[in-house]
């Protein structure tokens, strides 16, 4: 049975499309069929990021109005089999995207994949309800910094009350996905700690992405970084939080980078 | 600024938490309930009103967001029951 999953946080820049990408090649890379669709329609960024930018034909809006079969705008990676994008439109804005035709599609793409994975725009307007509106479960991608934390604060509301399963009385599994974290500066004080965003969000935790310059190389190249490089510290987080998201149980760990004296000295921070 | 304190900054995470408790807590009663105060206005003086005659222009209803507590104001003046009864009486 499928799972639709949508990754949301309200707030913009957090990670939702890397760590989309991320998530969803982690789960095809362990045999798992997967789509990973972009609803940020105006503003769609998970094509570049899964590098299919130039393979781009139809999209879901095409699909939602009844223009183009599904079939023709799925693309398949080229990296693992199992993976699909099904991109958001560049040049419509998001009042073309129905709720009848959004119905329509998940229902389609249940049938064909084990997870849809909804990458949802930032905001809370229709993009972002849209997005969550047929979710069996959410991730919820939050920075450990005040403007995030508040507006996770609010997306947790809304899935609570906007979602079909909300609506129809039922639980939607929430999970926190912290990212952008530095051990070192929480433990010095000077960010959120892991467990002042569980305490005051109180949702269960699904990973820690560390601050990595991976992520960014990884969207420079515009592969995931589980599929980039899969022995990085992200990368392991990421693989982790897919096994949670299949039901294991794993012991969250506090990832840190790994550097040496000279790259304490010279080392540059990823800016994304 | 003395020397001791370019080296002893205050932590500033424990700031945040404490800032985003306070905040949100609020945020969480109050979302979508922006009219709560004029429907506890409306209600307060509904209930009032069945017992005794007031003028709706002498409610005052007033929220004061505390970061423990947060109080809730209403000064209804009513007229002297005294003086009703004395009225009742001539």
């Amino acid at each position: 049975m499928a799972t639709v999953l949508v990754v949301t946080s309200g707030k913009g820049g957090v990670g939702k499309t890397t760590s989309t990408a991320a998530l969803g090649a982690a789960l095809a890379q362990n045999g798992q069929t997967v789509v990973v669709v972009d609803f940020d329609v105006g503003l769609r960024n998970l094509d570049l990021v899964m590098g299919a930018e130039r393979r781009v034909v139809f999209d879901l809006i095409n699909v939602v109005q009844g223009d183009a079969k599904l079939a023709q705008a799925l693309i398949r990676d080229k990296r693992i089999e199992t993976l699909s994008l099904l991109p958001a439109s560049q040049t419509r804005d998001k009042d073309a995207l129905t709720e009848e035709g959004v119905t329509r599609v998940i229902a389609e793409l249940r049938e064909k994949f084990d997870w849809v994975i909804c990458d949802s725009p930032a905001g809370i307007e229709r993009g972002a309800t849209l997005a969550m509106r047929h979710a069996d479960a959410a991730v919820v991608v939050t920075n450990p910094e005040v403007s995030s934390v508040r507006d996770s604060d609010r997306i947790i509301g809304m899935l609570d009350s906007k979602t079909l399963k909300a609506e129809k009385g039922e639980r939607i599994d929430k999970h926190l996905l912290l990212t952008r974290y530095d051990a070192g500066r929480a433990s010095r004080g000077e960010m959120l700690k892991t467990e002042d965003v569980l305490e005051i969000l109180s949702i269960p935790l699904l990973g820690i992405i560390p601050e990595s310059e991976e992520v960014l190389r990884s969207s420079n190249l515009g592969s995931p970084v589980t599929i980039s490089n899969p022995n990085s510290v992200p990368a392991k987080a990421y693989f982790e939080a897919a096994r949670r998201l299949r039901g294991e149980t794993v012991v969250v760990t506090v990832p840190a980078e790994r550097r040496g004296f000279m790259g304490r000295l010279f080392g540059r921070r990823a800016v994304a | 600024m003395n020397l001791l304190s370019l080296f002893r900054r205050q932590n500033s995470a424990p700031v945040a938490r404490d800032r985003l408790q306070v905040l949100l807590a609020h945020e969480r009663a109050f979302v979508g309930r922006s009219d709560l105060l004029a429907v506890l206005q409306e209600e307060i003086i509904a209930v009032i009103a069945k017992h005794v005659t007031i003028d709706r222009e002498k409610v005052h209803i007033k929220l004061d967001r505390g970061d423990s507590v947060s109080t809730l104001e209403i000064d209804v003046e009513v007229p002297s029951l005294m003086g009703a009864s004395a009225v009742h009486a001539r």
